[in-house]
């Protein structure tokens, strides 16, 4: 098989560049291992997504309904196949697909890759004690009370208080099991105030701040966890100990984009942990263009949507012979955690995602010859700014710095 | 002055106000409307949209997610559960599909934020 552009993974971010190359006249494959479209939407029956890009406010079901619609009106351009894994990607452009159907071979001039983000794993954590069962990941418990219809537990306690924790909170006390906590390591809560007040105060449920788990008991169903109290450096203190007992315990801890399909093809950023692009979305290699979570995680669906979108735009650009060279490295400064994209090319402004490293309530951002003032800032909101390319004209590095003011 | 965040969407407005007597003389820091709407609620009877799911009969999934179509009063919300724990529905399943009426009298529908297709179907 031929096509012009291949998107790998059909979540928001493939979707909306799917949609963009398709516009452009070319011809599109779009590769998704699940057997529907739409990626992590589908299970995040919460609402709370669509607001920048539909101007409504939107569940996640619904978000990835609207964009499979369109999807639909360019069947003549979009081949859809879901059930389909991408096995593998080649110097030659050349990559390796596996469905029901059997494996085979797809040719293609240019690649969105849109994989994604996966979970950190309860085994990053190193957290002494047993291996019980009872143990879920946020995303596998989402997965199995708003797909499967399954119950995971009685009585749980929840780690980590990003958004992605806190919706569990609230989703799992609605369906009748009792949530106990959330301990978060920081001195702040994770994620943002509105999923504090409707997730947590609003069913009662306490937030351990600076406080960690430090062991795991049970046999074969989990039936204790211990937490502590952390100093500055996270490490636990001694003497603080509080017993839990619960037969669940959720983590929540951090996505980590997909990248390894693409060993070794393209180069990774060292800060985001995801693959290295440049402000056209285009990687190392310059045929594998990345959008979304695989890239750098996003707090909104409605970014990712544009990020896919940006992709799709520029990969449909090289494809007819377009070419994007000047690339300026773009590196946090002061205050600031993680910078996306990774580098410029002088095509056109800069959306730049800023995330930074401790709650500020007033800074200044700076960017080149760009400063804009922001208020309220913590590192759980994603701050995004279009800066003009005139501000960065003649820079040999782009250094991002937010000073306190 | 005190403080307080809308919860209506991720925006998150920090909303600043004054409050004398329950009536609210100064508010500001809302980036929208909703937001004054939100605060008045806030201060007389608070009021969230709840996202959820409800069963399907012979549907290609086990369940269709839900959503109140505008807040309902938060007290409501245990007995909302109760409730919805109860409703079943036939496939097939359109989004916005209403699968149950003005819920508790609170003027919001509970309606359907997915499609399920019925099993055998093209
Ligand atoms: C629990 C949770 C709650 C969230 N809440 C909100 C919220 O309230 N508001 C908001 O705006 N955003 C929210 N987000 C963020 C937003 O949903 C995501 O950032 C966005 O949907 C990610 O889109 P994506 O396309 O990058 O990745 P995904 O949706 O993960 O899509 C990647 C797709 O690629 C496929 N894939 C991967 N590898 C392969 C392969 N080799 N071959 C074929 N297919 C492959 C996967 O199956 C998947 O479908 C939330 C995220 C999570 C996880």
């Amino acid at each position: 098989m031929k096509t012009d552009v291949l998107v790998i993974g059909a979540g928001a971010a493939g979707m909306a560049a799917a949609i963009a190359a398709a516009k452009n006249g070319l011809k599109v494959i779009v590769a998704e291992r699940d057997e529907v479209t739409g990626g992590i939407l589908n299970q995040c029956i919460h609402n709370g997504f669509g607001l920048h890009y539909f101007k409504e406010e939107l569940t996640g079901p619904e978000y990835a309904e609207r964009f499979r619609e369109r999807l639909s009106e360019y069947t003549d351009a979009i081949q859809v196949l879901t059930d389909c894994h991408v096995l593998k990607l080649n110097r030659d452009k050349k990559a390796l697909l596996v469905s029901p159907r059997g494996v085979f071979e797809l040719e293609t001039k240019v690649v969105i890759y849109a994989a994604g983000a996966r979970e950190r794993p309860f085994g990053s954590l190193m957290i002494p004690g047993d291996r019980p069962s009872g143990i879920f990941t946020a995303g596998v418990a989402q997965r199995l009370m708003n797909i499967d219809n399954r119950k995971i537990g009685n009585r749980a306690l929840i780690v980590g208080s990003g958004d992605i924790g806190m919706i569990m909170a609230r989703r799992l006390t609605l369906e009748g099991t009792e949530v106990v906590g959330v301990v978060e390591r920081l001195p702040y809560p994770g994620g943002l105030l509105r999923n504090v007040i409707q997730c947590l105060k609003d069913f009662d449920i306490p937030l351990y701040l600076s406080s960690t788990v430090v062991e795991v008991r049970g046999k074969e169903r989990l039936e204790e966890v211990v937490v502590a109290n952390v100093d500055e450096h996270f490490k636990p203190i001694p003497g603080t100990e509080k017993i839990f007992k619960v037969d669940t315990l959720v983590l929540s801890v951090g996505l980590i984009p997909q990248v390894e399909m693409l060993d070794g093809l393209v180069s990774l950023d060292a800060r985001t942990r995801g693959i290295a692009c440049s402000s056209t979305g285009q990687s190392s290699c310059e045929w594998i263009f990345a959008a979304g979570n695989c890239t750098a995680i996003f707090d909104l669906v409605d970014y990712v949507t544009r990020e896919g979108e940006r992709a799709g735009e520029y990969a449909s650009r090289y494809v007819v012979g377009e070419r994007f060279t000047r690339n300026v490295p773009i590196v946090p400064g002061e205050n600031v955690m993680l910078t996306f994209p990774n580098s410029y090319s002088d095509v056109d402004d800069l959306t730049l995602y800023v995330r930074c490293r401790k709650p500020m309530e007033k800074a200044v951002l700076k960017v080149g010859s760009f400063e804009r003032v922001f208020e309220d800032l913590i590192p759980s909101e994603m701050i995004v700014v279009r800066v003009p390319k005139q501000k960065l004209m003649g820079l040999d590095r782009i250094e991002v710095t937010l000073a306190e003011v | 002055m005190e403080k307080l965040v809308c919860v209506l969407c991720p925006m998150g407005c920090k909303i600043k106000y004054e409050a004398v007597d329950g009536k609210i003389v100064s508010v500001e820091g809302n980036r929208c409307p909703r937001g004054i709407a939100y605060l008045e609620d806030e201060l007389k009877e608070p009021k969230r949209i709840v996202p959820t799911s409800v069963k399907v009969l012979n549907g290609e999934m086990p369940l269709v997610s839900v959503k109140t179509s505008k807040p309902i009063p938060k007290r409501l919300i245990p007995q909302f559960m109760d409730l919805i724990k109860k409703v079943e529905v036939q496939a097939p399943v359109n989004v916005g599909d209403v699968i149950v009426r003005n819920v508790l009298n609170s003027g919001a529908d509970v309606v359907a934020t997915r499609s399920v297709k019925r099993i055998g179907s093209a």
